[in-house]
Formats: C-alpha cells, sequence, structure tokens
C-alpha cells in the first residue's frame, strides 16, 4: 500500500480546489465544464480512498452512479453550448446571459 | 510510495494545466492525463474495475465530446487565459481557502489504521454484488437519467434558432 | 525468479505484437496483389533472385520499416508542433500494452514452477483492453487538428465520430459475452472454453454467441478503420484522412497503429470465440476423442501446440480482415452512421437481453 489515506485525501483536496479555481476564473464554458469534471473526479478519488480505508465497497458504487452523473451532465452541457454558439456565435460565459435581466 | 508521489506530482501538472491553458485543446488533452491519472490511483488503491470504467467513460467518450465540440465550433485559443476581475480574484482566493480548509481538515483528522484488504476486495464480484443486490433502483434508476440525457441533449443540438 | 518469469512474459507479449504487426504489412502487400492479380512487393529479395525460390519475405520485413523510418519527417508550417509530434504516439502506445492480458497457451510446467502464459493476470482484462484501444481515439483526433490542413481535420473528426459510435456496439457484443462466460479475465474465458458441449462440440464462444461474433467483428473493423469502414483516410475524398500531413517514421507509427488494432480485434476474436489457444480434445495430459480414445502427449508438447494453435487462429482472423478490405468498397458516411446506431446498437441490445434471460434461466437465481 505504501503511503496512508491522508495522502490521497490531500491529493483529492487539491485537485478539487485546482477545479473550483477553474470555474471560478476561467470565461469560457467548455473549459468551465473540464473544470467541473475536475472537481467530481477529486471527489471520486475520495470516495475511492476512503472505501479502501473503510474496506467497504460502497464507496466504489458511489462513483460508478457518479461517472453516469458525469457522461450525462456533459452530454447535455455540451449540447446546449451547441445550441447557444448557434445563436450567439460565443462560447464565453460573460456573454451568454440569456437568463439575467 | 514513489509510484504515488510520481502520480500526484504528474496530477497536480496537469490538472493546472486543464485551468491556466489559453487553447482550449490543450486543456482537453490535460484533463484526459489528469482523469487517467485519477484512474492509475483507483489502481493503486485496489479499485481495478472502477479504474477501467474511469479510463473507458472519461477517457474513451466524455473527453472525446470535448474534444469534438472544441473542433466543432472551431474555439480559438484566448489572448489570456482569465483576467483577474474583482469576481475572479475573489474566487481564486475562495480556491485557495478551500484547498487549505480541506487541507487542515483531513490533518486533523485521524483515521483508523489501513488494513490490509480481504481477498477479492475491490473485484468484479464483490462491487456487482453491492450494485445490483443493495443498490438496485438507483442503478435501474440511472438508465432513465442516461436515457432523459440523451434525449435532451439531442433536442438542444438539433432546435434550430 | 518470479520477476524474471514476470519479464519473459512481458517481452514475449510485446514481441508477438510486434512480430505480428511487420508480418501483418508483409501480408497485406502480398494479399491484396494477390486479390487485385499483381505480383506485388517483389523488389526486395535477399541474393539478388540468384536461389530458386523467393526469399522476398525476410528483405521486405527489413526494408520496409527501414525505408520509413529512414523518410524525412516533414512538419507542416502552420502546424501545432508539439501535438503533431504527440499525436502518433498517442496512437499506438496504448495498444502496445494490449496484448498483455491476452493469453496465448494454458500453462508452462517447468519442473515444480507453473506458468501461466499470460503476461499480466488482470481480472479486468477485457476492460483494460477496451480502455486502451479507446484511448488510441486520441491520436487520430489530434493528429487529425494539429496538422492544419482541411483534409487532416475531417478525417480526424470523422475518425473520432466514428470510433466513439462503434464502441457502443463493441462493448454490447462484448456484453454478451461476458454474460455467458461470468468473468471479465481472458484466460478464465479461454479456459472455459476447452468443455466440450454434448460430449462431441468444443464449448467455443461461436456456438454460444454466434451474433455477438458477427457485431464484434464489424464493430472492431469499424473500430480500427479500415475499409469498408476507412471514412476517415478516405483515400479519393481526403488524401490520407488524419495523416495526410505526417511522413516518414510518424506515418509508419499511425499504419503501425493500424495493424496493432487488426491483431487485437483478431486475438480478441479468437479468445472469445474461437476457444483462444485451446486446440480441440486437447487437454494437459494429451488428446481425450470423443469415444473414449485417449492419446498421451507430454505436458511441453501440449503447450507448444496451443501457443501455435493460438497463433494460427490469430492469423486467419488477420488474413480474414486483410480479405474484406481488399474486396469491399467504402461506405458512405451516412451508411456507416447508419449501420452503427441503427443495426449494431439494437441487435446488440436484443443480444444482451436474450443472452441475459438463457443464463437466468438455465443457471437459475443466485441473487446474495
Amino acid at each position: 500500500m505504501g503511503v496512508s489515506i491522508e495522502h490521497y485525501l490531500i491529493l483529492a483536496a487539491l485537485i478539487f480546489a485546482i477545479g473550483c479555481a477553474g470555474v471560478l476564473l476561467r470565461r469560457n464554458v467548455i473549459v468551465i465544464l473540464m473544470s467541473v469534471e475536475l472537481m467530481l473526479n477529486a471527489v471520486n478519488l475520495t470516495f475511492v480512498a476512503l472505501a479502501r480505508q473503510q474496506l467497504s465497497m460502497d464507496g466504489q458504487v458511489i462513483v460508478f452512479f457518479v461517472m453516469t452523473v458525469a457522461a450525462a451532465e456533459v452530454a447535455v452541457g455540451l449540447a446546449i453550448f451547441l445550441a447557444i454558439y448557434s445563436q450567439r456565435r460565443t462560447v464565453n460565459a460573460d456573454d451568454i446571459n440569456l437568463l439575467r435581466w | 510510495m514513489i509510484a504515488f508521489y510520481f502520480v500526484a506530482l504528474l496530477m497536480i501538472a496537469s490538472a493546472l494545466t486543464v485551468i491556466l491553458h489559453r487553447n482550449p485543446i490543450y486543456s482537453a488533452l490535460a484533463l484526459v492525463n489528469t482523469l487517467f491519472l485519477i484512474a492509475v490511483s483507483f489502481v493503486l488503491l485496489d479499485a481495478e474495475l472502477i479504474a477501467m470504467l474511469q479510463v473507458i467513460v472519461y477517457a474513451g467518450a466524455i473527453v472525446i465530446l470535448f474534444l469534438f465540440v472544441i473542433m466543432l465550433l472551431n474555439v480559438e485559443a484566448e489572448k489570456h487565459a482569465f483576467r483577474l476581475s474583482r469576481a475572479g480574484t475573489a474566487g481564486l482566493a475562495l480556491a485557495l481557502l478551500l484547498a487549505v480548509e480541506l487541507g487542515v481538515l483531513v490533518v486533523v483528522w485521524e483515521p483508523a489504521r489501513v488494513e490490509t484488504p480481504p481477498a477479492g476486495f475491490g473485484s468484479t464480484e464483490l462491487l456487482a454484488e453491492h450494485l445490483f443486490a443493495r443498490s438496485f433502483l438507483p442503478f435501474e434508476l440511472t438508465s432513465v437519467l442516461l436515457l432523459v440525457a440523451v434525449v435532451g441533449a439531442v433536442v438542444m443540438a438539433r432546435r434550430k434558432a | 525468479m518470479e520477476l524474471l518469469i514476470a519479464f519473459v512474459k512481458a517481452l514475449v507479449a510485446l514481441l508477438i505484437i510486434l512480430q505480428v504487426t511487420v508480418l501483418l504489412l508483409w501480408i497485406e502487400r502480398k494479399g491484396s496483389a494477390l486479390i487485385q492479380d499483381r505480383v506485388g512487393a517483389n523488389r526486395a529479395n535477399i541474393f539478388g533472385g540468384l536461389l530458386p525460390f523467393n526469399l522476398g519475405i525476410v528483405n521486405t520485413l527489413m526494408a520496409d520499416p527501414l525505408k520509413l523510418f529512414h523518410k524525412e519527417d516533414i512538419v507542416p508550417k502552420d502546424a501545432d508542433r508539439f501535438l503533431h509530434w504527440l499525436a502518433p504516439f498517442a496512437a499506438v502506445l496504448p495498444l502496445f500494452v494490449t496484448f498483455a492480458v491476452v493469453p496465448f497457451g494454458d500453462v508452462l510446467v517447468i519442473g515444480d514452477t507453473v506458468i501461466n502464459l499470460q503476461a499480466a493476470e488482470l481480472e479486468v482484462g477485457l476492460l483494460f483492453i477496451l480502455g486502451m484501444v479507446s484511448l488510441g481515439v486520441y491520436g487520430v483526433i489530434i493528429g487529425g487538428w494539429a496538422s492544419n490542413s482541411r483534409y487532416a481535420f475531417l478525417g480526424g473528426v470523422r475518425g473520432s465520430a466514428q470510433m466513439i459510435s462503434y464502441e457502443i456496439g463493441l462493448g454490447l457484443a462484448l456484453v454478451s459475452v461476458v454474460l455467458t462466460y461470468g468473468t471479465l479475465d481472458l484466460q478464465a474465458i479461454a479456459r472455459a472454453q476447452g468443455e466440450l458441449m454434448w460430449g462431441v462440440i468444443p464449448a467455443w464462444g461461436v456456438f454460444y454467441q454466434p451474433l455477438a461474433l458477427v457485431l464484434f467483428f464489424i464493430a472492431g473493423m469499424a473500430e480500427s478503420k479500415r475499409a469498408p469502414f476507412d471514412l476517415p483516410e478516405a483515400e479519393s475524398e481526403l488524401v490520407a484522412g488524419f495523416y495526410t500531413e505526417y511522413s516518414g517514421s510518424k506515418q509508419s507509427m499511425f499504419m503501425m497503429s493500424d495493424f496493432i488494432e487488426i491483431a487485437i480485434v483478431a486475438a480478441l476474436v479468437t479468445t472469445l470465440f474461437f476457444g483462444g489457444w485451446q486446440v480441440p480434445y486437447l487437454y494437459r495430459d494429451g488428446f481425450h476423442l470423443p469415444g473414449g480414445l485417449f492419446l498421451a502427449v507430454p505436458s511441453l508438447l501440449v503447450t507448444l501446440l496451443q501457443v501455435l494453435a493460438f497463433l494460427v487462429k490469430l492469423f486467419i482472423f488477420c488474413w480474414l480482415q486483410i480479405l474484406v478490405r481488399w474486396t469491399f468498397p467504402r461506405m458512405r458516411y451516412d451508411h456507416l452512421m447508419m449501420l452503427g446506431w441503427k443495426r449494431l446498437l439494437p441487435l446488440g441490445l436484443a443480444n444482451v437481453a436474450v443472452s441475459a434471460v438463457l443464463v437466468l434461466a438455465l443457471e437459475g437465481w443466485t441473487v446474495a
């Protein structure tokens, strides 16, 4: 095993923070969606690390569901970006203000 | 031990590339690298099946979708990866705070001893048992979710202004 | 000792893949010539043709790679240099490791040590292959984009759309096979096929899952982007598709990834549907023929026969793919997508459903 579980948790926390920073800083919606994927995966890593520590398979089962949701999210998200791009010719989050008034 | 630090350093570097590179294509490729490294750390954590699923689902499908859309829209590289607007600065500070908080929590937290796993931990059979026996309803519901997502994606992408 | 065994096994797996690739290059050149009624690849000959028989194969095997690696490496002016360099590696490296989980024999017994003839005994071997093959898409898509050429770009986009579409058909075909054998370990699947149905027919996957075999073979050929599915590199429309702007050793790496994909499809068809290394009626102690006949065979010879059987089957299915490539016309792109989504997908789903019901009916409910 080599390293203790805390190492994995810290790594996951760092990846999560990086993803978070990406969502807050970037204005390109596609990159924002990628950053969301980073955060989801950081959480997955936490689940698997804790599953290993607790010796329970529940963590791995949850990861399975997270992956399903992530796949659905990306498919719908990218379809929305395609639709927006065909109307507005932009992928910049600041220019997309359909719901703003 | 060495394997973990190697993976961890590469993972952080490529995660930073995802959010800092000006060109979305490079971001997507760095994302693949990050997700692949996460799959490697799953293997280190005795979760082989999940690791393989990670590679197939993320690298094989999700990031390809990203690349496909980036190419389809012909998204050019930006002049700057990001501008530090007031909201952006606040966001960066928040993200840093989050990293510190999570780090402190993890360090303060005292886990139970990590035991060597029993034979068959993380095996396909065990996971399937948990998935199909205990989480049967959620599992079936994900199929509905995926169906809705597929229909939604097609509707969104096909709609003409 | 164990480390040494693991090293040798990994080396053998790598050597198999390299040798098969180079041999396939020659087989394809000669085979296409045969089909088109030409002589084909007869210039490189050892001793200048002084021998009564043609040793061209030896020289072609050396001359072709040498020629390819000697050529000038040209990078287009406005290409993304880093990604242009990265793409061929991304295409070929993931494929190299796939053979690690393919069993090429049962066990080799030397004295007291029993060696499992599979480089990596991975419980999730089948998924490993699927994952690595899906990583191969990146070479196509990056190569097409980084070349900064319209032809290459179109090829890359076509290739990526085609490959993610056909991965579904591929996966569904494999799901029904996995349902039948109840394991993802290729060695376990190969061993399970050593039994007999009604005491006569070997219990090969092709008899259990004939539809899955057809689906897998079609989807696998589409996945390796070969005619009739070679839209990403259609020479009459896109020059050479995603590798239009590649030359020399980089281009040869793309070619190599093509051939490795052929070999992987052939290896999977062999292992999942045609018994892998199994020789009918041959067991560890010898031939048990139906009717009670028994023919003892020394253990070493058994292993040798099995490895030989695996290689023969492998080459038969490689040749079948080359045959298909040179005898079928290219499909139209909308037909290609229609085949993938409207034919293979429903058939695959139906096959999975029927297999699941049959497995349940035959084995009964065993829910924990």
